[in-house]
């Protein structure tokens, strides 16, 4: 997805906030964001709940 | 023919225990390593050992060897520090790479089976890790990335055995603007720019921010885009095994076969001189960050005769000199495989890329990350999108996010659960992973230790250890061996028949 067209699409009227309705022909100037949006609570589900916690305990030591 | 030679993929994965945080990790693991180990060996009493006999890492394949005492300790890969390290049954190599568990896949001849012995490893460490987080009462979590966005960085590396005789000037010459470019398809996204994420924003590779030199023989610190480790494993007056360090890990296995397959056909057009594409990058190094900071292709590459190319440009130049490389040449149905998708995917990059999504793994990233912000209104500093480009990594099937997306049917997938698990515990059959990996299967608890090129038996515990050497890569496979393991003889006939196989062989 261009920058532009995430951009239109966020500022798109309420159908952009309807996960149903996402998934959308591309007749229109928003580009589809694509079938993800019909698993995004499956997504929900499985990440960890707490992502500023876990991304800063995330620290590896160098590697090749 | 021209995908088919030895060829194989090492990866170093990130490890953690969210509940352990300060933990040093060579402990974590050395768990998973061990736990791997008790299950496959178990009541071993003494564990495998890698055997150093051959191990170069000082070699430059530029013709000279660095002083161990002037190379950065961390490349000192020559010395047992007392790590498990392990020759698995499938062929493969197990151990503790520092700070991280690395499993180096078997030589394979293919990148088909490349992609499936990594598929296989991926799975290998899950089944480790999960063993471990149960013997230790404390969760360990594994990651197939590159980096933990706060400066560090490890890898994914690939092996090609290339023919000695071609000057590596040129390997340098057509790999680097192969390189560089390659990210636009290869790359598994990034969300952090700059080597400590010090920039907010989203980028296409792992990898690219840590690469800061054109040629070198360091793999942890000053990156070079190619690499002169100089280890062949293999007859060195015939072969280099060329050590590539530059990509970025993928969680997609078509992006692994692509890799490979497109890497190799780049190799067969050095060796054969075949490729006449003049492409001399101003600076590869800038370039390498340029276009991974490039995810809609506008940028220009400089070029020291002035003129420009984006980096798709690039990578058409090559697809289409390997086009018409092979135009004329008889060749396989793998090889068409890659042509296709090589194409395919750079038809798509340049037209509707939401095509790639479950192909390509920085696309299929960026999509989850661009429903996020959109949904939930979020920057690119947001820690939630941090999160979304960790957990995409994620080995394990109920929390990693492409293992996730795979399951809502949203992947290409190249192989059935039923080809993975047969991997994990069975040695390709066209290499000389074979006569390793069936070794171990049947003869486990008497290999007291091995490498890429040697097994070592202990036959008796008053007798001498026996050491087997394995000089030819594509030697002892299936067709040669598997007689000797159908017999099912005692150790001490197997060995002596399998030396006595080799002496005739060379």
């Amino acid at each position: 997805m261009t920058e532009q067209n995430f951009e239109a699409a966020k500022s798109a009227p309420t159908s952009a906030d309807d996960d149903e309705n996402a998934a959308t022909t591309k007749a229109s100037k928003q580009v589809i964001v694509p079938d993800i949006s019909g698993i995004l609570d499956q997504i929900d589900a499985v990440l960890e709940k707490n992502s500023e916690e876990f991304v800063s305990g995330f620290v590896q030591k160098g590697g090749q | 023919m021209t995908v088919h030679r030895i060829m194989g993929i090492e990866t170093e994965y990130g490890i953690s225990s969210p509940n352990n945080l300060g933990i040093n990790p060579t402990i974590l693991c050395a768990a998973v390593v061990n736990a791997y180990s008790d299950f496959l060996f178990p009541g071993r009493s003494k564990p495998m050992r890698w055997d150093y006999y051959v191990e170069s890492p000082f070699n430059d394949v530029r013709g000279y060897e660095v002083e161990r005492e002037l190379a950065d300790p961390e490349s000192w890969t020559d010395i047992d520090i007392g790590m498990p390290n392990l020759m698995l049954p499938n062929g493969a190599r197990f151990y503790v790479d520092h700070a991280h568990p690395e499993y180096s896949g078997p030589e394979v001849t293919n990148p088909r089976d490349a992609a499936l012995w990594d598929m296989a490893g991926d799975r290998i460490l899950d089944v480790a890790a999960g063993m471990a987080s149960e013997l230790t009462g404390n969760l360990i979590t594994i990651y197939k990335n590159n980096t933990d966005g706060k400066g560090a960085s490890y890898g994914t590396h690939e092996n090609y055995q290339v023919a000695r005789d071609v000057p590596f000037d040129n390997f340098v010459k057509h790999l680097t603007p192969f390189f560089v470019s390659r990210n636009i398809w290869a790359g598994s996204g990034r969300v952090g720019l700059g080597q400590e994420s010090r920039t907010s924003g989203f980028q296409i590779s792992q990898r690219a921010d840590f690469f800061e030199a054109r040629v070198g023989l360091e793999t942890t610190v000053n990156r070079p885009i190619i690499n002169t480790r100089d280890e062949p494993h293999a007859d060195p007056n015939k072969f280099r095994r060329l050590h590539v360090i530059v990509g970025d890990a993928n969680m997609s296995p078509a992006m692994t076969f692509l890799k490979m397959g497109a890497t190799a056909l780049v190799l067969s057009m050095i060796e054969d001189s075949a490729l006449d594409l003049a492409i001399d990058l101003t600076d590869p190094v800038l370039e390498m960050q340029s276009v991974s900071r490039d995810y809609e292709f506008a940028h220009e590459l400089q070029l020291t005769d002035g003129t420009s190319l984006r980096a798709i440009q690039i990578q058409r130049m090559y697809l289409t000199a390997a086009q018409n490389y092979m135009a004329n040449k008889p060749h396989d149905a793998m090889t068409q495989e890659v042509l296709n998708l090589w194409r395919e995917v750079l038809d798509a990059l340049e037209s509707d890329n939401e095509s790639l999504v479950g192909t390509v793994d920085w696309v299929t990233k960026k999509s989850v990350l661009d429903s996020y912000r959109l949904r939930d209104d979020l920057g690119w500093q947001d820690s939630k999108l941090k999160a979304i480009d960790l957990q995409y990594s994620d080995i394990r099937a109920d929390k990693g996010l492409a293992y996730l997306m795979q399951r809502n049917s949203m992947t290409t997938e190249l192989f059935t659960d039923l080809e993975v698990e047969r991997a994990m515990i069975n040695p390709p059959e066209d290499t000389r992973a074979y006569v390793r990996g069936k070794s171990v299967q049947s003869y486990g608890q008497s290999v007291v230790g091995a490498s890429w090129e040697s097994l070592i038996f202990q036959i008796s515990p008053d007798e001498p250890l026996k050491r087997i050497g394995l000089p030819d890569a594509r030697g002892y496979s299936a067709t040669e061996t598997a007689h000797l393991f159908a017999k099912q003889d005692e150790l001490i006939e197997f060995v002596s028949n399998l030396e006595q196989l080799i002496n005739e062989q060379h």
